[in-house]
């Protein structure tokens, strides 16, 4: 339930000093992706904020976001941040099971309406709801229901912001994204497959600390981490210009770190924040590791013509469609063919000659 | 170190994306600022894009100078001024020792170092206590 | 739409349906050519023409004679040095190979993409360069038609586009890589329906040409 309390209270409350809580604004104000500068209005800012409440519901997901969430390690900023929320429901991080689920969720609903946030992970399947239920309750009625409410909704993970993984061909279940479902809310999508936690952490903090949704691209992506393209931040991007690919994975070219072009990778067209704020606190992220970007942040990017194949190459089989081209070609051809020559021999045949005669008898 | 700042190696241990000559010269301008107005700059290191190895590279550059602190808030934070003074490296981590941010404060002592209001005024309600119980 | 899905649209069903109008247009183009056929040569043939036909081919792309080269030499040099530079963008480029790859089964060496890009500017400011030509030349102003132009535009596009996804200029990469391989599906659909057809017909024209002089012993 939300705590009356501002957030510096409630750290200073828990034993942390100011030192403490400005490294808390530093990190967190780098997590936002904001200049150090702005340290001291972050800090004003949580100083006076005070604890809203969240819920977070899972539909169909694998559970990879919440995993990537929760595996760092306490007390870091990401677990910091959810003791400064009020994480009121969480389907799998919470300890209670059964019916007193479903009524504290009630509850905390009623008691913040129109001041809760609400956090989707997973699609939504609308061939038949019954696809994916919790307590017999189908995801697209939890969906509408507890979007009433909610002063904003983050949908966590590709599945929740654009249908994920159950939308790719064929779509079975008819899976669909939460923004295919709420048109009346403001609606903020974190991709990603997983995204990365701090970027999750980072956007939970830019709404707390300033109280409103962080400025969007055309995709509903916060700008603040997806305003970058992978390719313009990759620093393999040299060999790409001088046209140095690695062709495999074991070949000269990968082991000295050219450009995965040729083996598939999507950076080119996908924005995230990977290439500069990288995975696990900043080890590594796919392309350093040595794997081309599957473009797990993008729309259809399970559709986009196979992660191992270049961006360039099509997603048909031009060989059999041109196959198809040349014999439906060789058949109007002939049948085009056949017709001219008749045209040119009807043309001989009624030529009428002209001698002499004839035209002297006309003149 | 003999390395030069652009060296691209083929090893595929560094790759080189060039950006450290760049924070280098941001350095000697904020250097610059801070002796003639005073003001202090921060440069936030995870904001940029390195090549594995180029961060390494570049506090190898740096060095370690002369002062040295360590803090414990939430985890340890380490301050250690560079070999060019007034260029200190700030870098903070979670009690799991995970680096949460790492930044380049050019500055006269960085503002973590000093001890903040708040705290002087809880330390001073709680000596009234102290002198209670020992005196 | 938006750009993600416009994208695929174009690498997937756009480039499906200008691949089959662009081999069936050239199929139906060849034969309707072929079974035409030539009017028979009542006269003795001196030759069989077949050598000098392949001949032609290769000298009627170069120096013919020194009245006409002084009156078409523009033309001449500037259509070598698009041509040379548009195939080199069309053929060299790893990206493009990619593509020819997925189809066709084996792929080639590429060559450093700085080098495609002063290929393709070469390119482009050649093209340019003819089309001022042809609007302030008394005689090619005369003869030019829309289509002229339009093949000229459908032509300029691909290269325009590629440069600017290349340099990621004005647009996000998707949208400018959704663009490029549409307006190659446009230059294949309106290929075999217009004069771009010289790509293919040129060589049989040179060919009939070289041998019906042949045939009457003509040097060629």
């Amino acid at each position: 339930m939300a705590d009356d309390r501002t957030l510096a209270e409630m750290l200073r409350a828990q034993g942390i000093t100011r030192r403490g809580f400005l490294k808390f604004c530093a990190t967190t104000a780098s997590m936002m992706a904001l200049s150090p500068a702005m340290v001291p209005k972050i800090a004003a800012a949580l100083e006076s904020a005070r604890r809203p409440s969240v819920i977070w519901l899972s539909f169909q997901e694998c559970t990879g976001c919440t995993e990537s969430l929760t595996r760092s390690h306490s007390p870091s900023i990401e677990k910091l941040i959810f003791d400064v929320i009020s994480l009121d429901h969480h389907h799998t991080l919470m300890a209670a099971s059964g019916h007193a689920v479903d009524e504290a969720l009630n509850e905390a609903m009623e008691e913040n309406f129109g001041k809760y946030i609400l956090i989707v992970d997973g699609s939504i399947p609308v061939g038949n709801p019954a696809y994916s239920t919790v307590s017999g309750i189908s995801n697209l009625d939890m969906l509408e229901h507890a979007a009433k409410g909610a002063a904003a909704i983050v949908s966590v993970g590709t599945c929740a912001a654009y249908g994920g993984l159950p939308y790719a061909k064929p779509n079975p279940t008819g899976a669909v994204a939460v923004s295919d479902i709420i048109k009346d809310k403001p609606i903020i999508n974190v991709p990603g497959c997983p995204p990365i936690p701090v970027v999750i952490t980072g956007v939970l903090a830019q709404f707390l600390t300033f109280g409103k949704i962080p400025e969007l691209d055309s995709l509903g992506r916060p700008k603040a981490f997806y305003g970058q393209n992978i390719h313009d931040r990759c620093y393999r991007r040299p060999f790409y210009e001088r046209g140095q690919f690695a062709e495999t994975f074991d070949d000269e070219g990968a082991k000295k770190g050219w450009c995965l072009f040729k083996l598939g990778c999507k950076g080119p067209v996908t924005y995230n924040a990977c290439a500069t704020t990288k995975w696990n606190e900043g080890t590594s992220w796919p392309v350093e590791a040595g794997h081309g970007c599957l473009g797990c942040s993008q729309p259809d990017f399970w559709d986009m013509g196979g992660f191992y194949n270049a961006l360039s190459v099509p997603t048909v089989d031009l060989a059999k469609k041109a196959a198809v081209g040349i014999a439906a070609g060789a058949a109007i051809g002939v049948a085009a063919g056949a017709l001219n020559r008749r045209k040119k021999a009807k043309a001989v045949s009624e030529h009428q000659t002209v001698t002499v005669d004839d035209l002297e008898k006309g003149a | 170190m003999t390395m030069a700042c652009n060296d691209a190696t083929t090893s595929g241990e560094e790759i080189f994306t060039g950006n450290v000559t760049p924070i280098l010269n941001e350095i000697r301008h904020a250097l610059n600022t801070l002796l003639e107005t005073g003001e202090s700059t921060i440069i936030d290191l995870r904001a940029l894009p390195m090549g594995p190895g180029e961060e390494q590279h570049l506090e190898s550059l740096l060095g370690i100078g002369e002062a040295t602190a360590t803090i414990n808030a939430m985890g340890p934070t380490t301050v250690n001024e560079s070999l060019f003074a007034g260029v200190w490296l700030v870098t903070h981590r979670n009690t799991d020792d995970e680096i949460l941010g790492k930044f380049i404060e050019i500055t006269r002592i960085p503002s973590i170092l000093e001890s903040q209001t708040e705290d002087i005024r809880g330390a001073l309600k709680a000596l009234p206590d102290l002198l209670a119980e020992n005196c | 739409m938006n750009e993600v899905d416009f994208l695929l649209w174009v690498r997937g069903p756009g480039l499906a349906i200008a691949t089959v109008i662009f081999v069936l247009g050239m199929t139906v183009k060849m034969f309707e050519i072929f079974m035409l056929g030539r009017k028979k040569n009542l006269a003795e043939l001196r030759g069989t023409g077949v050598k000098e036909g392949f001949r032609t081919i290769i000298t009627r792309s170069g120096h013919v004679d020194t009245y006409s080269t002084r009156n078409t030499r523009f033309t001449h040099i500037a259509g070598w040095v698009f041509h040379i530079g548009m195939f080199t963008t069309i053929f060299l480029l790893a990206p493009h190979i990619e593509v020819f790859k997925s189809i066709i089964g084996f792929a080639w060496p590429a060559l450093p993409t700085p080098i495609i890009d002063l290929a393709t500017v070469i390119a482009m400011i050649t093209m340019l360069a003819m089309l001022f030509h042809r609007i302030t030349n008394p005689v090619l102003k005369y003869l030019s038609t829309g289509q002229d132009f339009v093949v000229w535009t459908l032509t300029f596009l691909p290269l325009l586009t590629g440069y600017m996804a290349y340099h990621h200029l004005f647009f996000s990469y998707t949208l400018v890589l959704g663009l490029h391989i549409l307006s190659v599906c446009l230059l294949l659909v309106f290929f075999p329906f217009t004069k771009l057809t010289h790509a293919v017909t040129l060589f049989f024209a040179r060919w009939y040409n070289g041998m019906m002089a042949g045939e009457k012993g003509v040097q060629q």
